[in-house]
């Protein structure tokens, strides 16, 4: 068969597995061929498991085969991800494998279990063929901030891939994986999914079990799906949403088995708008967007219109406070999280001459830690410290409560889903934003009061800016991810047909030169030229 | 509010635990500063009678039944360990005088 496999959507691919027509072993081999081959150029991967890989796929095909035994039944019963190869970002803990969070802290720290969601996976026979690169403890917007190297965009290899979520995003918009999961924040699966033209979602505060992640801000941090088409990532996000006991903030709140089940025919899942009010907040079009990705927003909208949606303006007035209270909340969140990091049970570890335990911290953690983690953990310590946690900390938590209000209110006025700009530009040059702090927390000015809200989120291509993907958020009620899953299904039924559906990353084949530069080798020869 | 002065940034960093270089230290007091001015916007808001949200979506609390379950082995905890000594961890000493 002369099929490319890597550009199979995973549906298609447990189609193929159902027929006899592949194999999970054929789809493993194919895909770890494309990541081992692009690497070099990428950097998506910290570790490509080949061996588990391949030993996980021989195991599916083992039941794919007595499934055939015993009938059509049988092999309907196995789940969707059932010999698919999975990315999982590198704060997902694999028993007996590596789990960096993108750190040097952790560097050759072994997982002692597996997080429930890899239960989940594993449950469902997916196949996991390594774990991605990402900003040091999903601190970042860019991907700049892994102590293990940037990860280059496969749109444009001079440009970020978005982050923190990078590896996750770029390795499914290059074809190492068909779906990858990551962890968002604030942004850090959307903005990578807009910055790579893949669709990502981060679902509603408490919808995926997060025993087993590596935290960083725990009353924000969600578990979400990659892929490249909606169906593809509302399958993921089914395979490992639900209440798990260990994570007391999972919720009780039944997964729709719906999610298995979007509308296949375009014109069945354009129906679905006919009559839906959507809004669109005035306030996310902020000042210094690229006026071409407002354009490719205010076009999309006109799409929806088209098709029988209601679009309305609206007003979240809070939106400009977002960004003061997300960088006093998650980094306050932050710096008690990483207090773990002490040198003694696990991780690096710095024991100097002379017995004092408080220099052996300092060495450890200051070693450990890179430029923007000792920023936030910084700036988290600071704004809970005697004095000073009433006029940060609290004030931040009660501007949360009025920016939770204002989409409370929104929704509560009968509008469905708020549609707006995922990201306020198309990917950046690399050491565009490494010098200002604050310019790259701007680049998730769009997603983190959403978080700040607890809602679900998701963010889908919608067209290109002078060559390079912009992203469409759709934004909706606390636990109303399959309706987001309809809405962005029936966007994409919209532009079925549009031009920049068909076209792949345009530097896959300069991904592919082992004699290109790596993307370190591209930000540092940028950062010369600058 | 003035910004952090030199030596504010120097006692938040022993605070946190953060042994970092003068050169660091220096590059972090104007970031803070600068990230700390944004900060600043929140004073806008009158939020006297506002209550603080630090749990967005409320959960009841779940109580489940207290059943013993296996916890990792002893070499599962102690695998990753930095030093260890047979059956345990070896920690700094914190109580000064002789390590042992």
């Amino acid at each position: 068969m002369d099929t490319d496999l890597t550009r199979l959507l995973a549906r298609e691919m447990a189609a193929l597995l159902r027929s006899g027509e592949t194999t999970s072993r054929a789809l493993a081999e194919a895909h770890l061929e494309v990541a081992q081959r692009q690497n070099h150029a990428l950097n998506a991967w910290l570790v490509i498991d080949r061996e588990g890989a391949l030993r996980q796929a021989d195991a599916a095909d083992a039941v794919l085969a007595s499934a055939r035994r015993d009938g059509p039944a049988a092999l309907v019963a196995l789940h969707p991800l059932h010999g698919i190869p999975v990315g999982l970002k590198d704060l997902i803990s694999v028993e007996g494998g590596q789990c960096t969070a993108g750190s040097r802290i952790l560097a050759g720290y072994r997982a002692p279990y597996d997080a429930h969601i890899v239960e989940r996976l594993r449950a469902a026979g997916a196949v996991f063929l390594g774990k991605t690169n990402m900003d040091e403890f999903a601190m970042g917007s860019s991907n700049e901030y892994s102590a293990y190297g940037p990860v280059s965009n496969p749109w444009d290899l001079d440009t970020v891939p978005g982050g923190s979520s990078g590896g996750s995003a770029a390795a499914v918009a290059a074809y190492h994986v068909p779906l990858s999961l990551g962890t968002d924040t604030g942004g850090s699966i959307r903005q990578p999914a807009a910055l790579c033209g893949v669709v990502g979602m981060k679902p509603t505060y408490g919808r995926v079990s997060r025993y087993g992640i590596v935290a960083f801000a725990s009353s924000l941090d969600q578990i979400g799906p990659f892929a490249r088409d909606v169906r593809d990532a509302a399958a993921l996000l089914h395979a490992v949403a639900g209440r798990d006991a260990r994570d007391s903030t999972s919720a009780p709140v039944p997964v729709e088995d719906e999610l298995l089940h979007l509308p296949d025919g375009d014109d069945e899942a354009v129906a679905w708008l006919r009559g839906k009010r959507l809004g669109l907040p005035r306030e996310y079009f902020v000042a210094g967007m690229d006026p071409d990705v407002e354009r490719r927003i205010h076009e999309s909208v006109t799409f929806l219109v088209d098709a029988g949606a209601a679009v309305e303006e609206v007003s979240l007035p809070h939106t400009d406070y977002g960004l003061a209270t997300y960088y006093i909340v998650a980094p306050a969140e932050a710096s008690a999280n990483l207090a773990r990091y002490d040198g003694v049970r696990y991780g690096l570890s710095r024991r100097l001459e002379g017995g004092d335990f408080i220099a052996d911290y300092l060495a450890t953690r200051g070693e450990g830690f890179g430029a923007e983690v000792k920023r936030r953990v910084m700036l988290g310590t600071y704004a809970l410290s005697a004095g000073y946690y009433d006029a940060f900390y609290l004030k931040a938590q009660k501007v949360r409560t009025l920016i939770k209000r204002d989409f409370d209110e929104i929704f509560a006025s009968g509008i469905d889903a708020l549609v707006a700009p995922t990201s306020p530009s198309v990917a950046f040059r690399f050491g565009a934003k490494t010098s200002d702090p604050v310019a790259m927390y701007l680049a998730d000015a769009c997603t983190l009061p959403v978080n700040m809200a607890g809602l679900p989120g998701i963010s889908i291509p919608c067209g290109l800016s002078e060559g390079l993907p912009v992203g469409l958020q759709l934004i909706g009620p606390a636990w109303s991810e399959l309706m987001l899953f309809r809405a962005a299904r029936a966007f994409e039924g919209l532009t079925a047909a549009a031009t920049w559906r068909g076209l792949e990353p345009a530097q896959l084949a300069e991904a592919d030169d082992p004699a290109g530069p790596t993307p370190a080798e591209r930000a540092a020869a940028l950062a010369g030229s600058a | 509010m003035a910004g952090l002065s030199r030596s504010d940034v120097e006692h938040v960093a022993h605070l946190a635990r953060l042994g970092m270089t003068a050169e660091e230290l220096d590059r972090l007091q104007g970031e803070l500063n600068h990230i700390l001015e944004q900060y600043m916007k929140l004073a806008e808001l009158d939020t006297e009678t506002i209550p603080p949200t630090a749990q967005t979506i409320e959960l009841e609390n779940i109580l489940r039944d207290d059943v013993p379950t296996p916890s990792l082995s002893q070499a599962a905890v102690l695998g990753n360990a930095p030093a260890r000594e047979g059956e345990f961890v070896i920690v700094p000493p914190i109580l000064g005088g002789d390590a042992g």
